[in-house]
Order: structure tokens, then C-alpha cells, then sequence
């Protein structure tokens, strides 16, 4: 068996979604593909509080959801992008928003490092 | 017989769907990538094929992690637009052809290839951004689909080589379809992005233009890369494009390129390469 995640290289900057990150992540995820039904993004615009009150989370995930703090989430508690990313678009904050909380950049700053900033 | 007659390598990013809906192909920023499917769409209009074979992964629309299938098969009349938390896009459904679905389903399982089999799947911007990119269309498609669903998103993933392989069952599986049908396959995904950590936005052009030269001319030599290797040069989520070997190992080793573009305006390498396999130029 040839190992394909090697644990002695960690990447820089870098979480890989293995089984120890799928299953810190479960509850944080499972709350984020909730999002996939209108039903519920429709209630968590309306009410974000009883939502979240009403969701299988612990009270840390849930302040890091109120904190829209997307670095920690998907740094230290297992977060998914391609899960958490619906959180944020029912928030109003999309994949490079996203993208610049987490390398610590505003989104102007982020936008300006890109080749070709108009195509988003 | 049935017949794989070419296959393309494509990314599948989510963004393009939205332009696409929105119609902003003409913006400055997004010609470069729409313009490069132009002879793409007219190739396949010339080939004709009457089934796409789709290889993509799901990024949380009809699968979760409480149940995530290493490889699925869809052998439904219909695959609905899922809902990936935005709500539905403005596409029409996709014709399947179950009689297809589940030939290749029987040959992969008897092939040791223990697929799961879906008769109901909602697909979402994986596949779909390569169906329009590759067609036109309007109430339909101008071609039935087979769905192929990888996981590439919660290690441990299949294996470089595993995909190949499987690329390979599904030619094997094809040419032992008994109906006179012409096959395209899609690999899709990557190429080098990460959206991940501090590391969001890392490119690596010089890996992506090695990726389409090997895809097409010495493709055994990605089959030896690891999930590590990729993810350190490419980006994490760069793995995607171990799905573009499942396209590959589907061919004959005898291949002609047809089209071949890269494009890395924001945060993904947006790659294509469409390629014909010689057993067209006998069937034509």
C-alpha cells in the first residue's frame, strides 16, 4: 500500500479534509448542507438565533458561525469549504470573501492579487 | 458496438455557471475561457456522439459525508438540477439512458469495479459547468448522460491509478455494449487551486501545462502520482484532477488532440484538452 497523505509533510497554511477532520467537522457540516433546502435558509435569514439554538451544533460552533470566523472554522474545527460555503451564501459572503478571512486579507486586498480580478 | 470515440479533460468551476446563467460570456475577463469552447462545441457537433459519460464529483448537493460513495453511478431516465444551497439553476434536466447505466454497472461489478448504483441523482455544478461549456442547449441536451461520481473531497480517495483503471473497466465496459452507440467521456475538475486555509488561491501554472501535455502524451506517468504530491504542487483541492485519468484510461493509447486551452484568471487553473480516439476515423 502506497500512503497518499503523508502525515510527516504537513502542507503550510493547509488543513486536509482526512477522517480526522471529517469527523471534528460532522456536526459544523451536516449544519451547512441543511442549506441545500430553501426551506431552511429561508429560516435562518428570518431567525439566525433559533436556528442555530435549534441545530445539533455546540455553543463554540455556534458562536464561530455568529462570528462568521471562517478561518477558525475551517482550520481548527473541521470545517469543509465545499459544506461551509453554503453558510456563507445565505449570509451574503461568497467563496472569496471566504477565501480572503482566511489568508488574513481584506477582499480588495485579496482581489488584487489575482491575474484577472473581473472574472468572479 | 458501442464505442468511446474521444474524451475531454475539463475544470469544472462553479463560477462559470453563474456567468453563464447571467450571461457575461463577453466580459473581458471571462471571453478567454468561453472563446476556448467554441470549437469545442462545434467538434462535437460534427461527432455526434449520443451519450456523455460524465466523471465529476459531488461538492455536497446529493451526497454528504454521512454516506459519501467513493465511485456512483447514476442509471436514471432523468437527472434532475440539485440544489447546492443557492437554489436551482436555470438548466433543463439531463436524459439519462438506464439501459446504458446499467450495461456499464453489470460489466464494472463483474470487472471488480463495485460501484454504487444510483436511480436517482440531482447533479450539480461538477457536471453541469462542463455540459455547457461542451453544449448548447435550450429545453434539452443534445446528448444522453451517464453520471460518474468520485470522491475526491474526504480522504482517503481513490488512488491516481485506481481512476485509471477504472477509466479502463469503463472502456472494456462500453465496447461490450452491444448497441451501435458513440461514447464521449469527461473527466473533470482542478486544475491547481486550493480554497482551504491561509493557502486559498494558490496556482501552480507550470504544474497544470505539464498536466496537459502527460494527460495526453505519456498519461501513465500521473497514475504514480500521490494525493500528497498533488496537493503539495497543485493545491488541495487540485486532486480533482485525478478524475481527467478515469477520461484518459477510457481511451485507446491512440490519440489525437483537437483542442487544448489554459486560463488562470482568479483562484483555479481552468483547464481543457479534447481529444479523438482513433477508432473514430473507422467509424467515419
Amino acid at each position: 500500500m502506497t500512503e497518499q497523505v503523508d502525515k510527516s509533510r504537513p502542507i503550510e497554511n493547509t488543513t486536509v479534509f482526512t477522517s480526522e477532520e471529517t469527523q471534528r467537522g460532522y456536526r459544523l457540516n451536516k449544519f451547512a448542507m441543511s442549506m441545500c433546502k430553501p426551506e431552511n435558509r429561508e429560516a435562518f435569514v428570518e431567525d439566525e438565533e433559533a436556528v442555530l439554538a435549534a441545530a445539533d451544533l455546540t455553543e463554540t460552533e455556534r458562536q464561530l458561525i455568529r462570528d462568521r470566523d471562517w478561518r477558525t472554522i475551517m482550520d481548527e474545527h473541521g470545517g469543509n469549504i465545499y459544506m461551509i460555503i453554503k453558510i456563507g451564501a445565505v449570509i451574503g459572503h461568497g467563496l472569496y470573501q471566504i477565501g480572503a478571512h482566511q489568508r488574513g486579507e481584506t477582499y480588495e486586498e485579496f482581489l488584487s492579487t489575482r491575474n484577472a480580478a473581473g472574472a468572479r | 458496438m458501442a464505442k468511446i470515440i474521444a474524451g475531454i479533460g475539463t475544470s469544472h468551476v462553479p463560477s462559470i455557471g453563474v456567468v453563464h446563467d447571467q450571461g457575461r460570456h463577453d466580459e473581458p475577463d471571462w471571453k478567454p475561457l468561453f472563446d476556448a469552447y467554441g470549437p469545442v462545441k462545434k467538434w462535437l457537433n460534427e461527432i455526434k456522439p449520443d451519450i456523455a459519460i460524465v466523471v465529476y464529483n459531488d461538492h455536497g448537493c446529493d451526497f454528504f459525508f454521512d454516506k459519501y460513495p467513493t465511485f456512483a453511478i447514476g442509471a436514471a431516465e432523468k437527472y434532475e438540477v440539485g440544489d447546492e444551497g443557492w437554489g436551482r439553476r436555470p438548466l433543463p434536466a439531463f436524459a439519462g439512458n438506464p439501459d446504458f447505466s446499467w450495461h456499464l454497472c453489470n460489466s464494472l461489478v463483474y470487472d471488480e469495479f463495485d460501484i454504487t448504483v444510483c436511480q436517482e441523482m440531482a447533479v450539480e455544478h461538477g457536471f453541469m459547468v462542463p455540459m455547457h461549456l461542451c453544449w448548447d442547449h435550450n429545453d434539452t441536451w443534445p446528448v444522453q448522460v451517464v453520471p460518474v461520481a468520485v470522491n475526491v473531497i474526504q480522504h482517503p480517495l481513490p488512488t491516481a491509478l485506481r481512476c485509471w483503471k477504472l477509466g479502463q473497466a469503463i472502456r472494456r465496459a462500453v465496447e461490450s455494449c452491444p448497441d451501435d452507440l458513440k461514447v464521449v467521456i469527461l473527466g473533470t475538475g482542478g486544475m491547481s487551486h486550493q480554497l482551504n486555509g491561509a493557502r486559498f488561491g494558490h496556482l501552480n501554472t507550470d504544474f497544470d501545462k505539464d498536466f496537459l501535455d502527460k494527460i495526453e502524451a505519456d498519461p501513465m506517468a500521473l497514475t504514480e502520482m500521490t494525493h500528497q504530491h498533488i496537493m503539495e504542487e497543485a493545491g488541495a483541492e487540485a486532486v480533482e484532477l485525478i478524475m481527467w485519468l478515469t477520461m484518459r484510461g477510457a481511451l485507446s493509447s491512440d490519440v489525437s488532440r483537437v483542442h487544448r486551452n489554459y486560463y488562470a484568471p482568479m483562484t483555479t487553473g481552468m483547464g481543457l484538452i479534447a481529444m479523438e480516439d482513433a477508432c473514430l476515423n473507422r467509424l467515419t
